[in-house]
């Protein structure tokens, strides 16, 4: 067993989703919160790559900025390295921790600013945590980011703009890369890339986690991409994890009904011959989520005590299925 | 052997700018046969969705069809005065768009968006047309839809919309449908019973349908034969179990390759270098050149035109002699 870098604990988050307080007290409406994640906990082991997988809305992306803390979590808490980051964090602690953590969003150029250059970019986050390098030293160290993410040094005079969607992850990446980190948190990274651009990158960020022992929570919609980069996986509905596991086995022994149905859905692009299972409905609204499980009104196995009682992650081997049927061995 | 229903010959699409004359499209050639699903796949820019317009003579100016001809069956269509080609639209060639709004109108009820285009095209009464709308939305798979024929487009979440596009496309029995993107927007698992749908309801109508997406998935599903599109060119054509499992032309054998897989644990990717060049910015040659691990010499000279490499097959690659 590798040690765990990061402890996710029955991490929630709600969203006050009312409208106005004037409006409210005319139409004699309640509150109205979402529950964008709900009671969620898993574990990042050191230098492996944890996958989130959902589809839109499923909370994927509110978990990403609840781990690099651009978001407080209502419930729960979230331990790194065995900190706990809950307390609120402050001083010279909170920095030292900060630096082993960074963050990858899906659109390079709106986490770029447009009116820096690119060797500014990069070197910010070396004036904010390595106060004492000097000017030449920075520039160094920018330059051999640039070429580590395959640009030249070159490139650090430019503007974003200046390059195409492929090159601007590049650049985000170098600049994640630039304080040394030893945990990245990917949110999309890829999906707003071309295939061809896509494989580039996804290349490059398994070879930097080789060479560097990097930590990955990976997240994608996309679950052939999800397959290739990731050792575990956690599956997400409606806020709350479905099935988590190793990643291997969640592919070949998929438990929960939700993570069948996924990989049923995913288009037969070896042409096989792999006859795909109808799947029925769509995602129900998160301001209003049916009770007891909230797969039940699109899953095939559901019965009376679905649609009352909440199912909780039954451990099975190397999966964890949040599954009546899968715990009742019904399925 | 039967005639194509669509014939597109030389199409090219230019784009007149401050800075020079842009080539968005050159030089595209393929048939759709009757009932025939034909894929276009391409990355971003490659041209799908300016080939898809130019059929429809919905391009914004100031682009134009600079050469090439169009045929819908005996009738050429690319230099058709506007309102004959609106005539065509919706009533012989159906749309669907990646985003369903493009299509409804916020404002206005299914029903009467719907009834209106079935009467613009189809002699029929408000009570026939009416009737006509509720079979088709029950088509393509809105539960209760004598009831949802009345709501809003926003009453419906995006799957259901995608259905209502659907059904508005082909209320007037089109011989062919352009479908643009008509899943990306959805989610993954609403992705696969769209695609069902418009399979379907098409092959019931005998509808040919040229599917326009950046993803060869869909495509592997979907598709009876594929282009793949690189730089405004085609790259290759040909059935898709071909072209899937033995890509000629460079690009498609690295498109292929870079795509991950859920049957197979690869390291590493296929790796084309760089990425697709800017229309300002297309190589002499083969556009592909900078970037293919075949490059030689001519290449980067002579631009190769798709020709038949094996029956049936069409590469633009100088790796492959004409079959005559
Ligand atoms: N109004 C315009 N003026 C100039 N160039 C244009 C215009 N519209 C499109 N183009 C260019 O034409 C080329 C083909 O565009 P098109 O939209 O067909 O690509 P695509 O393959 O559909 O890409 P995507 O998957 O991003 O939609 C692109 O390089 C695009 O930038
Ligand atoms: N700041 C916010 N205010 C209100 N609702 C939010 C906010 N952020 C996220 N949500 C809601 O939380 C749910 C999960 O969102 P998100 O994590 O962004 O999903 P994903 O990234 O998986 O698409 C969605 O229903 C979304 O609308
Ligand atoms: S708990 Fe019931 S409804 Fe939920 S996934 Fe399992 S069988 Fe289906
Ligand atoms: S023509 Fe030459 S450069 Fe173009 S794809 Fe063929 S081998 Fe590669
Ligand atoms: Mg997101
Ligand atoms: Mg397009």
């Amino acid at each position: 067993m590798s040690d765990t870098l990061l402890d996710v604990r029955h991490l929630s988050r709600r969203f006050d989703v009312s409208a106005p307080w004037l409006n409210r007290k005319i139409e004699g409406k309640d509150k109205v919160y979402v529950n964008a994640v709900k009671d969620v906990s898993f574990t990042v082991a050191k230098g492996k790559t944890f996958a989130l997988v959902g589809e839109s809305g499923s909370g994927k992306s509110t978990i990403a900025r609840l781990i690099v803390g651009l978001l407080e979590p209502t419930e729960g808490e979230i331990v790194f390295d065995g900190t706990s980051l809950a307390r609120g964090l402050r001083g010279a602690e909170a920095r030292r921790l900060r630096r082993r953590f960074q963050m990858i969003f899906q659109d390079p150029l709106a986490s770029l600013n447009p009116r820096w250059r690119v060797v500014d970019i990069i070197a910010e986050p070396l004036r904010v945590f390595e106060k004492t390098m000097n000017d030449r030293a920075r520039r160094i160290r920018v330059g051999e980011l640039l070429t580590l993410v395959g640009l030249s040094p070159e490139d650090g005079i430019k503007f974003p703009h200046q390059f195409s969607g492929g090159q601007r992850q590049r650049i985000a990446i170098a600049r994640a890369l630039a304080a040394n980190p030893e945990f990245i948190v990917c949110d999309e990274p890829t999906s707003a890339l071309d295939v061809s651009v896509q494989a580039q990158i996804l290349n490059l960020m398994r070879d930097l986690q080789d060479e560097f022992g990097l930590t990955y929570v990976f997240i994608s919609h996309n679950l052939q991409v999800v397959r290739h980069m990731a050792d575990e996986i956690g599956v997400l509905y409606l806020g709350r994890l479905a099935e988590v596991g190793e990643a291997e086995a969640l592919f070949a022994t998929p438990q929960h009904p939700y993570t069948r149905m996924l990989l049923d859905a995913v288009p037969d692009i070896e042409m096989t011959g792999r006859r795909r299972k109808k799947v029925e409905g769509e995602i129900p609204s998160p301001i209003d989520p049916p009770p007891g499980c909230p797969f039940h009104p699109r899953c095939p196995f559901a019965n009376e005590r679905c649609r009352i009682e909440i199912p909780g992650l039954t451990r099975r081997g190397v999966q964890a299925a949040a599954c009546h049927a899968v715990e009742e061995g019904r399925i | 052997m039967s005639k194509p229903v669509l014939s597109v010959r030389g199409l090219t699409v230019e784009f007149p700018t401050r800075r020079g004359l842009l080539t968005a499209v050159e030089d595209i050639t393929f048939d759709i046969m009757p009932g025939e699903v034909l894929g276009v796949v391409g990355e971003s820019g490659a041209g799908k969705s300016m080939t898809g317009a130019a059929i429809i003579g919905l391009i914004d100016p100031p682009g134009r069809i600079a050469r090439g001809e169009i045929w819908l069956g005996e009738k050429r269509i690319d230099n058709l005065a506007p309102d004959e080609m609106r005539k065509i639209r919706g009533r012989r060639i159906g749309m669907i768009f990646q985003d369903p709004l493009t299509s409804l109108n916020p404002l206005y009820r299914i029903s009467r968006q719907l009834i209106e285009t079935i009467r613009t095209h189809l002699p029929l009464s408000e009570s026939d047309a009416r009737k006509r709308a509720v079979k088709l939305l029950d088509d393509v798979g809105i539960p209760d839809a004598a009831r949802r024929i009345d709501d809003y487009p926003h009453q419906f979440s995006g799957g259901m919309r995608q259905r209502v596009v659907i059904a508005l496309a082909l209320c007037a029995d089109p011989e062919v449908v352009i479908a643009d993107e008509p899943t990306t927007a959805l989610d993954v698992s609403v992705q696969a019973q769209i695609i069902d749908v418009m399979k379907e309801i098409c092959a019931e109508r005998g509808a040919a349908i040229m599917l326009v997406t950046h993803d060869m998935g869909v495509i592997a599903e979907t598709a009876d034969r594929v282009a793949v599109m690189y730089a405004g060119r085609l790259a290759e054509l040909g059935p898709v179990a071909s072209v899937i499992k033995d890509a000629k032309h460079p690009y498609s054998q690295g498109l292929m390759g870079a795509i991950p897989k859920l049957g197979e644990n690869l390291d590493r990717l296929v790796h084309i270098p760089g990425s697709m060049p800017r229309l300002n910015a297309i190589p002499q040659g083969c556009a592909f050149n900078p970037r293919c691990p075949k490059v030689f010499d001519k290449c980067r000279i002579h631009r190769p035109a798709a020709s038949e490499i094996e029956p049936g097959r069409r590469a633009a690659c100088w790796l492959y002699p004409e079959v005559t």
